[in-house]
């Protein structure tokens, strides 16, 4: 919780030296409470005061950096409740499990299922991380499995293991990786805590419950560790959801420290059907899960998931857009019909969507509309017939088809006598003004 | 470290409705809290789950979804029935597909006697969807509201454009009314406030705020239906304290993604992924308050009804 101008004054030497670039001390309070000075600049503020202002400043939900790199995984720092409110900040992470006591087989082939990963709207859409279990208890094949995931792979890693010398082990051939420790209990966190700190990695900490985990985040936080990640400990799916609330209410409403940290979830261990597996993680990725460790990944729910992820995670303020240009769908040839529509990407969806049930080989040209949808572009001047029309001349369709017909969005129907004219020789068709009328509109369309 | 579980402040209650009628009657709504936040309040009537039947065998549905209910796709009454004896369906939805003026355009007393069979093969509280189209739906669904006069259905959707006939028809009927928007929250309440006006009752009125799925907008559905939740239940918004309708399977089983091959682009199983895609996309709108959830593939249903089982577990 920021602190206000007057609170922070209050903190402050109160002599008007004028050292800091300000007249007084409260100008300079209130630049600081408005994030336009940086403490640094007061010569004589106390130690105290400077403890107060940084962590008063810190943010509610600790952000942690998981791996190195383009494929760091950043989880933590949300701000609100209800998407709604203003936005999700970083996205749940989805692991892999692997163990050390699965066969070669078995951890190669998961390797290769990690890869998996699928194009949405020019976004790469592909997990995060590999848990790294330790079942076998050897701490030389937990070193080797680590190895091998840290070589064929570039996600991040998460140590699990129970035994604070096997997570060492695992440590010794991947810590330049910054691993997530799982997890430092009521029993070995301090051990746990020194290999955390020593090798400047995150921390996940697990307890039997929320108020067990706040009084051992308190102790590891005295101890100096502080980018942690945390599990209640819940296995029930009712138990794990409630906590996930209360965790994130407790640190946001009650700015509760012990409790503002990023959690993970454990899908893989509430249920032994997969399918059963990737709907409870459906519900943790709306609700607050920040790490979820799935049993394994197959296409048919690692896909909906990562979509489902990237939706509920989108800025409500700040829509998806689709890259303009010409998409072809089906295999069209020059006597296909061509569509044109705005570049919000829900709308992209589903008129693309709907000409593919159509079954009609169709192209689709999409015109950059700064991501509004027909209607809001039309409104707003960005779909309208000076727009369109040096897009539909410019962007190459004149060469792919040997016809000139042009179908337009029925609410864009306004436009038709306009393009007329400016898209010569262009015959202005108007679709419907429901993408799911498209399918049929399309097939009475003859060249 | 002193914790106290932190608890919103809730003011307000979800209207209890209660759809169909007989012994077979589901009563949904009722909460006073955020879905299964049930440390802070209760949620009497859990989810409720509606299977989706066609009037008509559907041409375009992906193998997975047809292959449930092979044999009876031609007859409406007989695919009900299959619903509630086989997959044991607490609810159905009739979606008047063949009604729709850009296909079949069948007329209303043909699609008003459907009704009236599938009303009678079976016993459960009954949805009827029409096609969105004003003209075609007044015709069509007040002519449904006659032939099944006094039996309690859920008549939608009701717009903005065609609510004064068919509000009227389900008044003097006594039906219930799925009031529906296009995914904004000042659009659905004014609707109530306009459905309350004509004089429908308000434990006569059900909500849909339009939905979509994984893939094609959730993220919309999702906040309007948080949002709308948030007005019931903390700021006394009446007019918003309504149970919510979604009717999803349609939306999850039309996109691309279902209807690619197995292993295509590495979406993995193509049964599995129409299932989860489906079973996914209701549990999201049930977190985000939804209290009947139209669905198709009995394996969906199963997943879903088993973990709201599991989060309400005592």
């Amino acid at each position: 919780m920021p602190l206000t101008g007057i609170e922070i004054f209050k903190l402050l030497p109160k002599t008007n030296c004028k050292e800091c670039g300000e007249p007084t001390c409260l100008a300079f309070a209130m630049k600081l409470a408005a994030g336009k000075a940086e403490l640094t600049a007061c010569p004589y503020v106390s130690e105290e005061a400077r403890a107060k202002l940084s962590e008063a400043a810190a943010p509610p939900i600790m952000p942690v950096a998981i791996g190195v790199g383009d494929r760091a995984l950043k989880v933590g720092g949300e701000t609100v409740m209800f998407r709604h409110e203003k936005r999700f900040e970083n996205q749940p992470g989805f692991a892999l499990l692997i163990s050390d006591s699965m066969d070669d087989s078995e951890i190669d082939s998961r390797l290769e299922r990690f890869k998996l990963q699928y194009e949405r709207i020019g976004l790469i859409l592909r997990p995060d991380l590999i848990a790294v279990k330790g079942d076998s208890g050897d701490k030389a094949k937990f070193e080797a499995l680590a190895s091998k995931v840290k070589q064929n792979s570039d996600g991040g890693i998460i140590l699990m293991s129970t035994n604070p010398d096997i997570l060492a082990a695992g440590l010794k051939v991947c810590a330049d990786r910054k691993p997530l420790l799982y997890a430092a209990t009521e029993e070995s966190w301090e051990q746990v805590a020194d290999l955390a700190k020593a090798n400047s990695c995150p921390l996940a900490v697990k307890a039997p419950s929320v108020e067990k985990l706040a009084e051992l985040t308190t102790k590891l936080a005295d101890a100096g560790v502080k980018e942690m990640v945390i599990d209640s400990g819940s296995r029930s799916l009712r138990q794990a959801f409630e906590d996930q609330i209360i965790i994130r209410s407790a640190a946001l409403a009650k700015k509760f420290r012990p409790l503002g940290f990023p959690t993970i979830v454990f899908p893989c261990e509430m249920t032994d059907d997969p399918m059963k597996e990737a709907v409870i993680a459906s519900i943790f990725v709306a609700k607050y899960g920040s790490i979820i460790v799935l049993s394994d990944f197959q296409g048919e729910g690692l896909f909906p998931l990562l979509v489902e992820r990237l939706n509920i995670y989108t800025d409500p303020q700040r829509p998806l857009a689709t890259k303009e240009g010409i998409y072809e769908i089906g295999e069209p040839d020059e006597n296909s019909p061509v569509l044109i529509t705005s570049n919000f990407s829900l709308t992209y969806f589903i008129v693309s969507g709907e000409i593919e049930n159509s079954r009609i080989p169709s192209y689709l040209l999409v015109k950059d509309t700064e991501g509004l949808s027909v209607m809001t572009a039309w409104a707003a001047g960005k779909f309208v017939s000076d727009a369109i029309a040096p897009f539909v001349k410019k962007c190459g369709i004149e060469d792919m088809v040997k016809h000139r017909k042009l179908i337009i969005p029925g609410y864009a129907a306004a436009e038709s006598g306009g393009l007329e004219e400016d898209c010569a020789p262009w015959e202005i068709l108007v679709g419907p003004r429901d993408g799911a009328h498209i399918p049929a509109y399309l097939k009475s369309w003859k060249p | 470290m002193a914790f106290e579980i932190p608890k919103t402040a809730y003011s307000g209650k979800i209207r209890e409705i209660k759809l169909g009628s007989g012994d077979k009657a589901v009563t949904v709504g009722g909460e006073t809290c955020y879905p299964f936040y049930l440390f802070e309040g209760e949620m009497p009537h859990l989810p409720r789950i509606a299977m989706e039947v066609w009037d008509m065998p559907p041409q375009e549905w992906a193998e997975a979804a047809l292959e449930p209910f092979k044999g009876v796709t031609d007859d409406p009454a007989s695919w009900a029935k299959k619903c509630v004896a086989d997959y044991g369906a607490e609810m159905i939805c009739l979606q008047l597909v063949s009604t729709d003026p850009n296909g079949l355009d069948r007329g209303a007393d043909e699609a008003a006697e459907v009704v009236k069979k599938v009303a009678d093969a079976v016993g459960v509280p009954l949805i009827v969807w029409g096609t969105a189209n004003h003209d075609k739906d007044t015709e069509v669904l007040r002519k449904v509201t006659e032939v099944c006069q006094g039996r309690n259905l859920i008549i939608g959707p009701v717009e903005e454009g065609d609510h004064k006939k068919i509000g009227a028809a389900a008044i003097g009927y006594q039906h219930t009314v799925a009031a529906s928007t296009p995914i904004d929250i000042n659009l659905a309440k004014q609707l109530n406030i306009l459905l309350g006006n004509l004089g429908v009752s308000d434990e006569l009125i059900v909500m849909d705020p339009t939905t979509s799925c994984i893939g094609y907008g959730i993220e919309y559905c999702y906040s309007v239906m948080e949002r709308t939740r948030m007005a019931g239940l903390t700021q006394q918004d009446e007019k918003l304290q309504f149970p919510l309708i979604c009717n999803i399977s349609k939306e999850a089983w039309k996109t691309k993604e279902v209807h690619l091959a197995d292993g295509e682009l590495n979406m993995g199983d193509a049964r599995k992924r129409g299932i989860l895609l489906e079973a996914m996309s209701a549990m999201v709108l049930i977190l985000a308050g939804g209290d009947v959830i139209v669905m198709r593939h009995p394996e969906a249903i199963k997943l879903v009804r088993e973990i709201v089982a599991e989060l309400t577990a005592s």
